[in-house]
Parts: structure tokens; C-alpha cells; sequence
């Protein structure tokens, strides 16, 4: 392995970016490529494929054998509320293998009692998302209906490029915070990414059945992320 | 710990990374396929300084040693090397992997 695709892998990884390692296994040559970037020829499919589902896999190509060896960062959830909702999409996340952590401020709500193992902050999102800032392989879950707790995080998730950013709330209750993030000069093909009402749509009714549609949107949307 | 230290401390690729900075010779072995109930999934890795010095895996515990071997051996030649190994064999069975695995290991130096 070429010392400078070593460098540049943990460079990416640590900064949280998806790259993938493509070593021609015929004839040792190696090379990174980070998501995002444009690849030409007959590996494209493939890379753009092993980015989406994160399998690392031999390929042929061109008579050559080739492995790539995918790091897709872990994905983080960060759930803006401690609500009913956000104590099952604690359990569900942990079930389907996401990281996930509560934040708000409201003290009488993000209790250890109530969310357990769960990492947990009380205190404003302002002041966590600073120390902790969101990134591109980060869901944000809004469900305090708040906007004093929610409208931040929101604009901070859309600028992130988060994979995945939803809005509790009825129609009438996003059609005003998205005229609030307008103001506060957040374009509009932006704000088409929030998803609102959240959760895919089954018809979901407890707070348990809402935690299920949004853990089934965040994962639709971290498998077919970059695909519009 | 923050993300960064503790990316530093654990994981193999950052400790290879750390021993070549330190002018140690590295190689680094990769799960590249496998059949059946491998122990450790494709992409897994073990890396290992020219002292036989390793961190990582790429079994429960079973063919690390021979991969540790044929390492030396790519450290000082250069040449990169694909190790097969059967994992239903008698010595996996007494070490308890799981029967009917096969894996393929490939070897490279760093540099």
C-alpha cells in the first residue's frame, strides 16, 4: 500500500468522510477515492454501488481483479427533543445498528431515568451541536415542536449537509417554520430537503409507530444518499 | 476520550500510519473474500511492524500466526502476497471457529 493512501484513508476517517480503497490485487497498485469525487470508467458503478451499501468486495475489471475496501463513516442520529417519541426511536436505533443521542434543554424531559443508556444531553442545541458538529453521516430528528429548541438545529443540519434532517410537526406548524428558516436566509431547495411530516408515511399513530416511520426514513435515506 | 483520540489509540490502520511515522517497516493484511461463516467480515484488518509486532485480526485468533509469517516474508521482499485459508480444518475446529468458513488474505507492505 502506497504510505500516502494510508495517510489520506485515516485523514478521511477522521474527519468523517466516506472514502474507499481500490487496490488492483494483480498488480498491487492502490488508490483512494473519497465519496463525492467523480470516477471515470469501469469501476464507477461499482464505487458509487459499495458507497450506498458499504460492503467492501473483490470486483473484475478489465481482466484485473480488483478489491475495494469501503470506510463509510459510523451515521449518527441526534434527536432534537426528549419526548415520547425519541425514548422508542432510542430503542429502535440501537436495534437497527445506529448511534443515536438526545438533546434538549428542557431538563424535566432529558432525564436518565427516562432514557437510560441513551447519551444524553440537557442543555440547548446551540451549545451541544458546537462541541459535537453535525456532518454529512448525521440524521436530525426535530420533535420538540418547539421553535426556540428546534429551528436551530435544523438550519445547522441542512448547512452540515446532514443525509437526513425531519421536522415534527402538522402541515400548518411547517409551512411557519419553514417561512421562520426562510427569513433567516436558508435557500429553498434547502429547506425541500426537510422531511415533513416525518416519518414514511404508514400510517403511524403512537409515539412507538412515529419512532418506526422515522428509524424506516433515516434508513431509506442513508442507503440512497447523493441520489436526489 | 474524543472521537480523535480514541480513533488514534484503537484502530489498526491509525497504528500502522503511527509505526511507519516512526520509521518501523509495516505490512498490512486484509480480509478481501470469504465463504461460509467467516469469523471476521471482508475489509477486516491485521497490521504488523517487521518485529512481528500486530494489531487487528483477520480470524477469531486462528491463522494469525501464519499471517504474521508471510507477513516477514513481504516486509523484506516487497512482493504482496493472497493467503487462502480453509477454516474447517482440524486445528479451526479445536480453536472453535465456525466449519465450512474459507477466507482470502491479502498481504502488502506499506511503502
Amino acid at each position: 500500500m502506497d504510505p500516502l493512501t494510508l495517510k489520506n484513508l485515516n485523514e478521511a476517517r477522521n474527519a468523517r468522510k466516506a472514502a474507499i480503497v481500490v487496490t488492483n490485487l494483480t498488480d498491487g497498485q492502490d488508490r483512494l477515492v473519497i465519496e463525492g469525487e467523480s470516477v471515470e470508467g469501469e469501476l464507477a458503478e461499482a464505487l458509487s454501488k459499495a458507497f450506498l451499501n458499504g460492503k467492501s468486495t473483490t470486483i473484475e475489471a478489465g481482466g484485473c481483479e480488483y478489491f475495494l475496501n469501503v470506510h463509510v463513516p459510523p451515521p449518527r442520529i441526534v434527536v432534537i427533543g426528549a419526548v415520547h417519541i425519541s425514548q422508542a426511536l432510542a430503542l429502535i436505533a440501537k436495534t437497527s445498528g445506529y448511534a443515536l443521542e438526545v438533546i434538549d434543554p428542557r431538563t424535566a424531559f432529558a432525564t436518565p431515568e427516562r432514557f437510560g443508556e441513551t447519551e444524553l444531553f440537557a442543555d440547548w442545541p446551540e451549545d451541544v451541536l458546537a462541541n459535537r458538529p453535525l456532518d454529512a453521516y448525521c440524521a436530525l430528528a426535530a420533535v420538540t415542536h418547539d421553535p426556540k429548541i428546534d429551528d436551530y438545529p435544523l438550519a445547522a443540519a441542512l448547512e452540515a449537509g446532514c443525509f437526513y434532517v425531519g421536522a415534527l410537526g402538522s402541515r400548518k406548524t411547517h409551512a411557519k417554520r419553514l417561512d421562520r428558516l426562510k427569513e433567516e436566509g436558508i435557500p429553498q431547495e434547502a429547506l425541500d430537503c426537510i422531511h415533513s411530516p416525518i416519518g414514511l408515511d404508514i400510517g403511524a399513530a403512537s409515539p412507538q409507530e412515529i419512532a418506526v416511520a422515522i428509524m424506516g426514513e433515516i434508513i431509506q435515506a442513508f442507503r440512497s444518499r447523493g441520489l436526489g | 476520550m474524543g472521537l480523535a483520540e480514541s480513533f488514534a489509540e484503537q484502530d489498526e490502520l491509525a497504528i500502522a500510519e503511527r509505526w511507519m511515522s516512526e520509521g518501523k517497516e509495516v505490512a498490512i493484511a486484509t480480509v478481501v473474500s470469504t465463504w461460509g461463516s467467516a469469523p471476521r467480515p471482508v475489509g477486516s484488518h491485521l497490521v504488523m511492524d517487521e518485529e512481528g509486532n500486530f494489531e487487528g485480526s483477520v480470524s477469531g485468533g486462528c491463522v494469525e500466526g501464519a499471517v504474521v509469517t508471510e507477513a516477514l516474508d513481504v516486509i523484506s521482499s516487497g512482493e504482496s502476497k493472497m493467503l487462502e485459508f480453509g477454516v474447517a480444518d482440524e486445528t479451526a475446529w479445536e480453536v472453535g471457529l465456525s466449519c465450512g468458513g474459507k477466507i482470502r488474505v491479502y498481504v502488502e507492505r506499506v511503502g
